[in-house]
Parts: C-alpha cells; sequence; structure tokens
C-alpha cells in the first residue's frame, strides 16, 4: 500500500492536465490527436522492461513466461510507438493553410 | 534528498538484490521527469497546426529519453530480447504507418487501440505470475493488476471487432442478440466477481486466465451490436480505456511516467467521446446498450412521395456558375466513394471562377473523431476552409449552393422539428437555409438512424443519384465544358 496516496495525486493532476491541454485542440487535429496520444500511451513498452527486469530471479517455466509475455509486451507497444508517430506526422504534414502554387 | 521527488518511487521497486548503480539511477529519474514534460508539452503544441507537427518531435524524444532511462534503471534485463521485440514492433509499424492510405486511418487507430490494450494485458498477466511464484501479492496491488488485466483484455477484443467494422471484415450493423444487454451485463459482473475474488484471495491462481477470457469474450460482446455511425465514439472510448490501463499498470509497478502518459491518453479519449455524444445527442450508455429502436418516423413513400427532384451534373454546373458562395458537407459517403480529389478539383475551379468555397465538418461526420479533416488535407485544400458546425451554421443563409455529398443524418432537419425522431437533438448541419442544396447520393436508402430525411424533398433540394466521385468529377467537366 506504500505510496498511494501520491500516486493517486500525480494520477489526478495529470488526468485534468490532460483534459485542459486537450480541451484546446482544434476539433482539425482530432484524428492526429488520438495518434499521437495512442504512441504516447505505448509508454507501456516500459512498463514491460520492468516487468522483465523485475522478474529475472524467476526460474524454469516462470522465467520463460515472464520472458515470453513481456517481449510480446515489447513486440506490441513498439508498433503503437512507430507507427503512431509516423502516421501521425504523414497526416499532420498535409494540414497547410494557404492554397500552394500550382503550375 | 531522493524522497523530494515523487519519481523517486520507481527505485524502491527496483530489486534490492541489485546493486544499483546510484549515477544510472539518478539518471533514470531525471529521464522520467524530461519524459514526462516532453509528452505533456506535445500535446500542448498539438493544439494547433502551426506547431502540431513540433508536438510529435517532442513525443518521440520523449519516448526515446523514456526508454533509454528505464534500460539505464533496471539493468537486469535481457537486451537481446528486448532489442529483438523493438525490431519486430518496428518492422509492424512502419508499414502500418508509411502505406497506410488516409482513408484507412480508422482502421488503423482501432488496430493501435488493440496492440496498446493487449501490451497492457501480457504485462499484467506476466506481473500477476512473478508476483505469484514469489507468493507476494498484497489486495492492492491485486485489485489494481486485475482492473489493468480486464480492461486491457476487453480493449483487445473490442478494439478487434471495431477494426474488422471499419475494414468491413463483419457487418457494421448486426442485429443484437434478443437478451444482448442481459448477456453483456452478466459477463462484465461476473468479470468484476472475479476480481474482486481475486483481490480478496490473490493466490487462487486459477481464476486469473477466467478473469482474462471474461474480459476477451465481454470486448467481443459489447462492440459487435454497435453500428457504424457509433464508432467515433467507440474508438474514442477504447482509446480511454487503453489509456487507463496503462495508468493503472503505473499504480503497481510504482511507475510514474506510466500514471502521467496513461492519464493524458485516459483524458484524451474522455475528452473525444464526450464531444463524439455530444455531437449526437445521446449518452455513453445509449452509445453502448442502448439500441437504435424501432424507428417512430413517418414512412418513407409519406416523406418522399413526389416531392423528390432529381438532376444531372450539367444542371448542377449551370448552377454553379457566377455563385458568390459555396459549401460542401462530405460525410461517411465521400470516403466511401474517395471522392475528396475529386472534390479538390471542384474547389480549385470554383475558386479559380471567384467563387468562395468552405466545408461544414460535422464533429461525427465519418468513423472517427477529425475523420474528414484529414481526408480533405490529404487531398491538399487548405485547413482554413474546413469549418466546424457552429462556427458554419451561422452563415447557410447567405450561402448560394450547398453541396451535400455522402452524408445524411447529420443534416436531416428531423433533429430540430421531430422530438419523437431516434435523432432528436441531435445538432445538425442547417444547410436547408441555403437557397439550393444539391444533395449526391446514390438512391434515397436511409442513413445510419434508419429514417428518411425531409430535406431531399424539400422545394430547394435537388438530388444528384449517382456515385460520390464520378458525380463530382462529371460536375468539374461539364463546367469545364461550359463557355
Amino acid at each position: 500500500m506504500t505510496g498511494l496516496e501520491p500516486k493517486l495525486f500525480v494520477f489526478l493532476l495529470s488526468t485534468f492536465l490532460g483534459l485542459e491541454v486537450i480541451r484546446r485542440v482544434s476539433p482539425l487535429l482530432h484524428t492526429p490527436l488520438m495518434s499521437l496520444t495512442n504512441a504516447i500511451s505505448a509508454i507501456s513498452v516500459v512498463a514491460a522492461i520492468q516487468v522483465m527486469a523485475e522478474g529475472h530471479l524467476l526460474t524454469g517455466g516462470y522465467s520463460a513466461f515472464n520472458k515470453t509475455l513481456c517481449t510480446l509486451g515489447v513486440i506490441a507497444a513498439t508498433t503503437n510507438i512507430v507507427g503512431g508517430f509516423w502516421i501521425t506526422d504523414r497526416m499532420l504534414k498535409m494540414f497547410r493553410r494557404e492554397t500552394r502554387d500550382r503550375d | 534528498m531522493t524522497n523530494c521527488f515523487a519519481i523517486t518511487g520507481i527505485l524502491a521497486l527496483a530489486n534490492p538484490a541489485e546493486s544499483m548503480d546510484i549515477a544510472n539511477s539518478w539518471f533514470g529519474v531525471a529521464s522520467y521527469l524530461i519524459a514526462v514534460a516532453l509528452f505533456i508539452l506535445s500535446l500542448k503544441w498539438l493544439s494547433h497546426p502551426r506547431t502540431a507537427r513540433r508536438g510529435v518531435r517532442a513525443g518521440e524524444i520523449g519516448m526515446v529519453v523514456a526508454v533509454v532511462g528505464t534500460l539505464l534503471i533496471f539493468q537486469a534485463v535481457s537486451y537481446k530480447l528486448i532489442f529483438l521485440g523493438m525490431v519486430i514492433g518496428s518492422l509492424i509499424g512502419a508499414p502500418m504507418a508509411v502505406w497506410m492510405p488516409m482513408t484507412a486511418v480508422p482502421q488503423r487507430t482501432a488496430l493501435s487501440h488493440a496492440f496498446g490494450a493487449l501490451a497492457a494485458a501480457l504485462v499484467g498477466t506476466a506481473h500477476y505470475y512473478w508476483l505469484f511464484h514469489d507468493r507476494n501479492i498484497d489486495h492492492f496491488t491485486m485489485g489494481v493488476l486485475a482492473m489493468e488485466v480486464l480492461l486491457g483484455s476487453l480493449t483487445f477484443t473490442g478494439s478487434c471487432v471495431a477494426f474488422g467494422k471499419l475494414q468491413e471484415l463483419i457487418p457494421s450493423s448486426i442485429k443484437s442478440l434478443p437478451q444482448q444487454n442481459a448477456i453483456n451485463f452478466s459477463l462484465l459482473g461476473a468479470a468484476i466477481l472475479i476480481g474482486i475474488w481475486l483481490t480478496v484471495a490473490p493466490l487462487s491462481y486459477v481464476l486469473f486466465p477466467i478473469l482474462i477470457l471474461l474480459g476477451l469474450t465481454f470486448g467481443i460482446f459489447l462492440v459487435m451490436p454497435i453500428g457504424g455511425a457509433d464508432m467515433p465514439t467507440v474508438i474514442s472510448l477504447l482509446n480511454s480505456y487503453a489509456g487507463l490501463s496503462a495508468s493503472l499498470m503505473g499504480f503497481v509497478l510504482n511507475n510514474y511516467l506510466l500514471i502521467v502518459a496513461g492519464a493524458l491518453d485516459g483524458s484524451s479519449g474522455l475528452i473525444l467521446s464526450i464531444i463524439m455524444c455530444r455531437a449526437m445527442n445521446r449518452s455513453f450508455t445509449n452509445v453502448l446498450f442502448g439500441r437504435m429502436g424501432a424507428v417512430s418516423a413517418a414512412s418513407a413513400d409519406d416523406v418522399y412521395g413526389g416531392k423528390v427532384k432529381s438532376c444531372t451534373p450539367e444542371d448542377v454546373a449551370a448552377m454553379l456558375d457566377g455563385v458568390r458562395r459555396v459549401v460542401v458537407v462530405p460525410g461517411y459517403g465521400m470516403a466511401v466513394a474517395q471522392a475528396q480529389h475529386a472534390v479538390r478539383e471542384l474547389f480549385n475551379l470554383l475558386e479559380e471562377r471567384g467563387t468562395d468555397v468552405e466545408f461544414a465538418i460535422h464533429p461525427v461526420a465519418g468513423r472517427m473523431p477529425g475523420h474528414m479533416n484529414v481526408l480533405l488535407a490529404e487531398a491538399d485544400i487548405p485547413y482554413d476552409k474546413l469549418k466546424e458546425m457552429d462556427e458554419i451554421n451561422p452563415s447557410f443563409a447567405q450561402t448560394d449552393v450547398v453541396i451535400v455529398i455522402g452524408a445524411n443524418d447529420v443534416v436531416n432537419p428531423v433533429a430540430n422539428t421531430d422530438p419523437k425522431s431516434p435523432i432528436a437533438g441531435m445538432p445538425i448541419l442547417n444547410v436547408g437555409e441555403a437557397r439550393t442544396v444539391v444533395v449526391v447520393k446514390r438512391s434515397l436508402s436511409p442513413g445510419f438512424a434508419g429514417i428518411p430525411n425531409p430535406l431531399f424533398a424539400a422545394d430547394n433540394t435537388l438530388m444528384l443519384f449517382e456515385d460520390g466521385k464520378k458525380a463530382v468529377t462529371e460536375i468539374v467537366a461539364a463546367m469545364k465544358a461550359a463557355p
């Protein structure tokens, strides 16, 4: 139970911060917003690394199980990191203001 | 000193048997702080198209800093496996970003929610069995783990079903089972009961796979009966769940970086779902559990009988000659017909001839929030021409011609006039106030709400019964051919 309060505080504050920051995002960019936050939530890659590291004293089947699941977790999260940031940038590149000069 | 930063909590759980390199851990703490700051800046910069790409850079750097920091804090990790996982993940993720056509962005988003949720469920499961092996699970950790894994697994299958629907592998509107809600609630209830049981008795490991299984099944049953036009809300809600499960991971792993990043994602999904629900005048529960009931609207014959006027592309071209202001209303039909590039040609031609052209974007047009904006931006239409509903609604009265392409329910005046209609109270684009409305649509078939649209029979409305892309191309050709 140790340290629950600070975690709740951090969770609450970051939720409110998120609500305030994201409320200001123009509806124009709601699709890139979703793909960007999706890429950011792929921070779970960090969790996969942590669980694998902290379970390193496990032996036998438990160790193999831990490593397999965490590696799969890293794969799933990295997919979102690479894909998420990349496609967000691809989308944002297309948003421009003035009519481009055409030949 | 180390207590100054709550974030040093990440060090508390590091294995005491491991001799920690202090310099490295401080580096780790610093890297987490930097990453959090960059993630917040990233979302802040995304608020405007001018700074948005800087936001992506910030997010990328934040992610790299976070991963490097983590690898430095937790050195007892198999670098080979992590590296392998990252290479495979990049090999899957990169093609999904580079070659994905913009029309497929909703599907891709659903798929990435599935990946995110899968990661949370997998890590939660690995975490449980590691703690189980050590016979060291307190009730709080177990409760949070159960929530994390339940949310992760239901979001995983739910997103897979959403992907299937958007990719049209699964029919978009499936008749719900006779006792759909009863089944859903019992599945959810059973999952929650097992979660509580596990929290009370964390070592009853037999229950853990059952919890996952129930979560996976509930996810399927939850999303399966939800129709295509409700997808913007569902995708946003799944986004929120994926973020929440990442945040829960942070609670059990004492990792503040996870808590913050997950909360940011969760709040973004929450805001978007609220906006989507408001734009349809419906509640979450109504979207998730309420089915579009029996239609009480007037029959199609009563509404349309003898009053619908159709026209040809040439008529529209003649009508567009020399007008001052044109508003285009795109809907999901434009995406299906891939008409956005043809629309761009029409836009160019009209602008060249001195006509003012704007686009009216309803918040729920398309299959995900902002879907139409991305498509039109891809077609090279400047974003200052894309107007939100509230901004453009007052200007319809001064508009000469409105061209509706593949939209239906979002321009149905019944929403304002008939309190019994399934879309009653939904804010709509008041296109009927314009002098002339041209509706490009393949037939008079109803939209998602399943009700006829009196706009199509209005005096100032002309129907152009054709595929969106073909119709717009022909209008452009006719305009060019005219002297």
